[in-house]
C-alpha cells in the first residue's frame, strides 16, 4: 500500500493507527501511535491510567477520491480515549469518487475503549462513504459517539452513507446503515427519517453488564431515544437542528448511562 | 438449522404450539374453555367480565383478554376493580379494529390465550373481551368455543328485532340494565319476543348487576359450559 | 412459482396480526410529521428504501433457505429499537401460525419450536414463502409491500385520509418498489458466498426514536 500517497484516481491515501497496552502497574501506554497527512495523531496527558489520544486536523479532509483509515486497539485491559481537535469535514475533491473513511476499532478482552471524536460535517458538493467496525472482546466496554451535519451552515448536504457494526465475542450486536443528500434513495429526509433535521447522532454503549440487566428503554426530550440492543449493549439515536443541539442531546445521553 | 440451547428466545416447549384453536395444547393437556363477550359499545361487556370473575375466581382458575379500541383500557378497568390478579389479565393491541382481532384475525388473541395458559396456567375458562364495537361483531369459532352477546336496554328496546349476527347467533344473548328500562321507556317482554323470534332454542338472559342475582344467571350458563367442555 | 399464491400471502387480509400494527405511522402522525397524503407519500418512500429494503433482503434470504436463525441474528442487529425487535416478533410468531396453518411444512415447524415466542416477522414471512413455493424475489415484494401498506391503511384510519388517496400513494411507489425488491433479492443471492454481512442494514432515526415514543404511551391504536 501507498503511504501517505496520492491515488490514481486523484485521491489521497493515508492511515493512522493507535494501539494502547496496559504495563505491569495498569497504567496504559501507547506503543503504537502513527499518523500521517490529514491523520495526524497526538498524545493528550492523563491524570489517571488511561491513555489518552486526540486525532488532529492536520489538513481539509476527506476530499473526493480519499481513502482514510483510522485503525484503535485497546489491548488487554488497557484504557483508551480518542478525541479529535476539530470537527471533520468532507469536501468535494478533484474527482467524482467519493471519499472513503474507514474506522477499525478493537477492544480487547478487559479492556475499555472510549471513542468520543467530534462531528462530521457533510458539505455541499461532497460525497463520503464512513465505514465504522468495533470488535469487542469478551468482558470489554465501548463508548462510542458518531455525529453527522448536513452541509454547513445554510448549504445543503453533500452525500454521506455511512455504516457501523459492532460485534460482540465475534456476535454481530449493532449493524447500521444511513445514506443521506441528494444521491440517497428518495424519503430519506422525510417523516420517516430525518424530516429536515440537519444533525443526527448514535451513542454505542457496549458493557458486559447489560447482557444480564439491559438498559431500559427511554426517551431522552423527543428527538432521542435510548434503547437496549439484542446483547450487551445500548444504543442512543438522536436527531437535531443543528450540531449544538445534537451535542447536548448525547451529552445528556452519556450523563444518562454513567 | 443448529439448535443454540444458551439462546434467550429459545424455549422449553416439546413441539411447536398450536395452530389454532385445538382442544389439546403441545404438552398434552386440554386446554381451557374460551368463551368470548361481545356487544355495543357502553352495554356492559366489561362489567360483566368483572360480575363473572368475581362469580367464578373461587372455584375456577380463570384469566381474561380484552381486546380494546384504546388499548388497555378495559384492561386498566378490570386491574382497578381488581378482579383477577394483573398477571391473569391481558390486553390485545387491536389496531382501532377489534373486530378484525376477534373474527377475522385472531392470531393476537390466540398467542395472548396460550401465554396466558403457559405462564399462570392451568386454567379452566379464559374469558375473552371485545371491544366495544357494533352489531355485527362476532367471534370467530377457531378462536372461542362459546360466545355471549350483550345488549342493554338503554341501547334501545329495537335492537333484538333489528337482529344481526352477534343478537342472532350468540350461545347466549344478555340483555343487561334491566333495571333502567321503566326510565328509558324500554319493553321489556318485547325485547324478549323478538329475541326469541330471532333466535329460536338459543338461550336469552335478561340480568341488572345492581340487583341481588346480579351475574347468576349467566354464571350459570358459564358453569354449564364448562361441564359440558370437560365431558367432552 | 404461482403467481396467485404470491396473492394469497401478499393479500392485506392474511390473518398475520398486520391490521393492530401501523408501522411507525401512529407516532409519526402523533408528533405532526403525516399530516397528508404527500406526507404519507414521503414517510412511505422513507420507510420503504430503509427497513422495507432490510425485510424485504432477510424475507429473500430465509426465501432462498439460509439459515433462519442466522437471519433471526442479523435482524436482531438491523432492529435496534427493542420496541421494534418486540413488535417484530410479535408479527414473526402471528405470521407463523397463519403460514404453518396454510403451507405446513417441516421448515416451518422446526423455525417454531426453536423460536415458540416468535422469530422477527421477515424471517418468517421469507420461510412461509418457501413453505408456499414462491421464490426469494416473491417473498422481497411481500415484504417492501407491506412496509408501505400498512402505514398507508393506518393512516386511513388514524387520520381519516382518503382511501382513494392512500391507495394512489401505494399505486405510485410502486416502480420502487419493483426497485427495492429486485435490490434485496440480489443481496439475498450474495449471502451464500459473503454471508448475512451482505444483507442491507439501512435505518431511518426518526422511525427507531418514533417506535420507542410510541412504545411508552399509555394510550394508542396501534401495537406499533
Amino acid at each position: 500500500m501507498t503511504v501517505g500517497g496520492a491515488l490514481a484516481g486523484g485521491g489521497l491515501r493515508a492511515a493512522a493507527r493507535i494501539r494502547a497496552e496496559a504495563d505491569a502497574r495498569g497504567i496504559s501506554r501507547l506503543p503504537v501511535l502513527d499518523g500521517e497527512g490529514p491523520l495526524a495523531v497526538r498524545r493528550i496527558r492523563s491524570a489517571g491510567p488511561e491513555a489518552r489520544v486526540a486525532l488532529v486536523g492536520a489538513m481539509s479532509a476527506p476530499l473526493g477520491g480519499d481513502r482514510l483509515t483510522v485503525a484503535a486497539e485497546a489491548g488487554p485491559g488497557a484504557r483508551l480515549d480518542v478525541t479529535s481537535t476539530a470537527a471533520t469535514i468532507a469536501l468535494p475533491g478533484q474527482t467524482k469518487e467519493p471519499a472513503h473513511y474507514d474506522v477499525r476499532l478493537s477492544v480487547e478482552e478487559d479492556a475499555e475503549l472510549r471513542w468520543l471524536p467530534e462531528q462530521l460535517i457533510s458539505a455541499h458538493g461532497s460525497a463520503l462513504q464512513v465505514t465504522t467496525r468495533a470488535e469487542v472482546a469478551p468482558g470489554a466496554r465501548l463508548l462510542l459517539r458518531e455525529e453527522q451535519v448536513l452541509g454547513r451552515t445554510g448549504e445543503p448536504p453533500g452525500n454521506l452513507t455511512s455504516r457501523l457494526t459492532v460485534r460482540c465475542a465475534g456476535r454481530l450486536l449493532l449493524d447500521q446503515e444511513l445514506a443521506c443528500g441528494p444521491a440517497a434513495p428518495s424519503g430519506w429526509d422525510g417523516p420517516a427519517a430525518l424530516a429536515g433535521h440537519r444533525a443526527l447522532g448514535q451513542l454505542v454503549v457496549v458493557r458486559p453488564e447489560l447482557a444480564e440487566a439491559p438498559a431500559r428503554p427511554q426517551l431522552l426530550g423527543e428527538l432521542a431515544a435510548l434503547t437496549p440492543l439484542a446483547g450487551p449493549g445500548l444504543l442512543v439515536t438522536a436527531v437535531a437542528p443543528d450540531a449544538l443541539r445534537l451535542r447536548r442531546a448525547l451529552d445528556e445521553a452519556v450523563r444518562v448511562v454513567g | 438449522m443448529h439448535l443454540d440451547h444458551s439462546d434467550p428466545h429459545s424455549h422449553s416447549h416439546d413441539g411447536p404450539a398450536a395452530v389454532s384453536a385445538d382442544a389439546v395444547r403441545p404438552d398434552g393437556r386440554r386446554r381451557a374453555l374460551r368463551i368470548g363477550l361481545g356487544g355495543p359499545v357502553g352495554s356492559g361487556k366489561t362489567a360483566t367480565v368483572a360480575a363473572l370473575c368475581r362469580a367464578l375466581r373461587d372455584e375456577l382458575s380463570l384469566a381474561v383478554v380484552t381486546n380494546d379500541i384504546y388499548t388497555r383500557e378495559d384492561a386498566a378497568f378490570l386491574l382497578r376493580e381488581a378482579v383477577l390478579p394483573p398477571e391473569r389479565i391481558t390486553a390485545v393491541e387491536t389496531g382501532a379494529c377489534p373486530h378484525t382481532a376477534i373474527r377475522d384475525d385472531i392470531s393476537a388473541n390466540l398467542e395472548a390465550v396460550e401465554d396466558l395458559e403457559d405462564e399462570v396456567g392451568p386454567l379452566d375458562l379464559v374469558l375473552v373481551e371485545s371491544g366495544g364495537d357494533n352489531l355485527t361483531a362476532t367471534f370467530s369459532r377457531g378462536l372461542v368455543d362459546a360466545q355471549l352477546f350483550v345488549i342493554d336496554v338503554a341501547g334501545g328496546d329495537d335492537i333484538p328485532r333489528k337482529g344481526g349476527p352477534g343478537v342472532t347467533t350468540a350461545d347466549l344473548l344478555v340483555v343487561n340494565k334491566t333495571d333502567l328500562a321503566p326510565y328509558v321507556g324500554s319493553d321489556l317482554q318485547r325485547m324478549a319476543r323478538d329475541a326469541k323470534e330471532q333466535r329460536a332454542e338459543l338461550p336469552v338472559v335478561f340480568q341488572s348487576l345492581r340487583s341481588e342475582e346480579g351475574v347468576s344467571e349467566v354464571a350459570a350458563w358459564v358453569r354449564q359450559r364448562l361441564a359440558d367442555w370437560t365431558a367432552a | 412459482m404461482s403467481r396467485a399464491t404470491l396473492l394469497v400471502l401478499a393479500d392485506g387480509r392474511f390473518p398475520a396480526g398486520g391490521h393492530a400494527h401501523s408501522g411507525g405511522a401512529e407516532a409519526a402522525v402523533a408528533a405532526g410529521r403525516i399530516k397528508d397524503a404527500a406526507d404519507l407519500a414521503e414517510f412511505c418512500r422513507g420507510r420503504l428504501h430503509t427497513s422495507g429494503l432490510v425485510a424485504a433482503a432477510l424475507a429473500a434470504a430465509a426465501a432462498l433457505g439460509v439459515d433462519p436463525l442466522l437471519l433471526d441474528e442479523a435482524a436482531d442487529a438491523r432492529t435496534p429499537s427493542a420496541a421494534l425487535r418486540t413488535a417484530a416478533r410479535k408479527l414473526g410468531r402471528q405470521m407463523m401460525r397463519a403460514a404453518r396453518a396454510t403451507w405446513p411444512s417441516a421448515e416451518l415447524d422446526a423455525l417454531a419450536a426453536v423460536r415458540p415466542k416468535g422469530a422477527h416477522q421477515p424471517v418468517v414471512l421469507g420461510l412461509a414463502a418457501r413453505s408456499a413455493g414462491l421464490g426469494p424475489e416473491d417473498a422481497a415484494y411481500v415484504a417492501a409491500y407491506e412496509a408501505v401498506s400498512g402505514p398507508a391503511s393506518a393512516v386511513v384510519r388514524l387520520l381519516s385520509l382518503d382511501p382513494f388517496d392512500a391507495t394512489g400513494v401505494l399505486a405510485r411507489l410502486a416502480p420502487e418498489l419493483d426497485r427495492v425488491a429486485a435490490d434485496a433479492g440480489a443481496a439475498a443471492r450474495r449471502v451464500p458466498d459473503e454471508g448475512v454481512d451482505a444483507l442491507p442494514a439501512s435505518s431511518a432515526p426518526l422511525l427507531d426514536i418514533g417506535a420507542e415514543a410510541h412504545a411508552a404511551w399509555a394510550v394508542r391504536l396501534f401495537a406499533s
